[in-house]
């Protein structure tokens, strides 16, 4: 099971809770059993069983709560903002930043960015496969994507900072 | 200007989105402009940083047996009548697993040499890129004692054109190993050595290989456990060269 591990650990960064991602992760595969004659051979396999996974962490009750809470009334506004990232002392020092200030950055992250920076970074999706899994347009995708790592580059300079008043 | 017209797409760029065309042209631009260039391995290196932070959970050994049994058991035929298009669904699934197997397999490999390429150009553009300075490989070699846990040769360099620049530890997925640096005429070739794990193995099943990554030309092989990578911008022979050495060393 090749895709285990990945759609383990999206799971889990979805959700935040072991218990959780499991029940998501075995709903999963029950589902993808189920349902493989929706599968089309010659799609993209890796896409349509994220999507699964995806859809069924939005009906869960965790799901349900992040989706609440994070305005989406922007979406596809973000093309227009250029994205500047100058070097500067800060970001120099969040490049620095070890692994676990960047799994606490990444968990302020709300979550409908989080995942499709999961997904273009950690699982290396291009933007077609991640439009595929969440069921998006492409412009939207690259206006959350932006959005997203403007969201962690700011997570992560406060943490720099509050690194430096130590 | 031009900076207007590139600056944006430098997302676009490190996620390998946009036309081969216009990967051409930034390449270009990166080459020709320090403002952009220092903007992009910055960006390559939060990229990298999410990439290393976002696989953070396992799962247990249980739970993957549950869901193996799970499958299991799912795909047993539960009717004798519905044998047929039950066999027919396992077999696809299987196919696609093996073909999914086989595409991670290759994107694990793509993504330990991007891993390298990311470590080799960084080193490059730091002002310290190595922390044992020194031409003699009888100075680096000592140097990595106790660093890391294992050990090798390196070749004499003498009226072949390479010089060594020194060397420093290097981390591939949290395994330490040895970065050394070495120069033939204007260019840098980055040599790194790491145990040859089993998950290595599995991605580079034929012991030698030869690509490119990032434009940078790679050679890989494995001798005596470890497993070599050759990064550079030289040219395919210079690279060679270099590798043929240290092959006879660690013969």
């Amino acid at each position: 099971m090749p895709l285990f591990d990945s759609l383990y650990n999206f799971a889990h960064w979805l959700s935040q809770d072991r218990d959780e991602a499991e029940d998501l992760v075995q709903e999963t595969y029950a589902k993808a059993l189920k349902g493989f004659g929706s599968f089309q051979p010659g799609t993209n396999f890796r896409a349509w069983i994220f999507r699964i996974l995806r859809n069924t962490f939005l009906t869960s009750r965790t799901g349900l709560a992040a989706t609440r809470t994070v305005p989406l009334e922007s979406d596809g506004d973000e093309q227009q903002e250029v994205a500047v990232s100058r070097e500067t002392p800060e970001s120099i020092l969040l490049v620095q930043a070890g692994r676990q200030q960047v799994q606490a950055a990444l968990e302020q992250v709300p979550v409908i960015f989080r995942e499709v920076l999961l997904l273009c970074d950690v699982e290396e999706m291009s933007y077609q496969e991640i439009a595929d899994t969440l069921a998006l347009p492409i412009g939207t995708v690259m206006s959350r994507l932006h959005r997203a790592r403007r969201s962690l580059r700011t997570a992560l300079e406060g943490k720099a900072r509050e690194a430096k008043h130590v | 200007m031009s900076d207007d017209i590139w600056q944006p797409k430098l997302d676009l760029y490190l996620d390998s989105q946009l036309s081969a065309e216009e990967m051409h042209g930034m390449d270009a631009h990166l080459r020709e402009c320090s403002s952009c260039a220092s903007d992009a391995l910055h960006r390559l290196q939060i990229k990298r940083a999410t990439r290393l932070a976002g696989q953070r959970y396992a799962p247990s050994d249980e739970f993957r047996r549950r869901i193996e049994r799970q499958v299991a058991a799912k795909s047993r035929p539960q009717r004798r009548w519905l044998w047929v298009p039950v066999l027919a669904t396992a077999v696809v699934l299987l196919a696609a697993i093996v073909t999914v197997g086989r595409w991670y397999e290759r994107s694990r490999a793509d993504q330990l040499l991007a891993e390298l390429a990311d470590i080799h150009v960084a080193d490059l553009a730091s002002a310290t890129p190595v922390d044992v300075v020194s031409s003699d490989r009888h100075t680096v070699k000592p140097w990595f004692q106790g660093k890391l846990p294992f050990t090798f040769d390196l070749p004499e360099l003498q009226g072949t054109g390479y010089r060594l620049v020194g060397g420093r530890v290097a981390y591939l997925q949290h395994e330490p190993g040895a970065q050394l640096l070495y120069d033939v005429g204007a260019h840098h070739i980055s040599v790194f050595i790491f145990r040859d794990r089993p998950e290595i193995e599995r991605s580079f099943p034929a012991g030698e290989s030869t690509g490119r990554v990032l434009s940078f030309h790679v050679e890989s092989w494995a001798t005596g456990g470890l497993r070599y990578f050759a990064f550079s911008d030289a040219s395919p022979e210079s690279i060679e060269g270099l590798c043929r050495l240290l092959k006879q060393a660690g013969a």
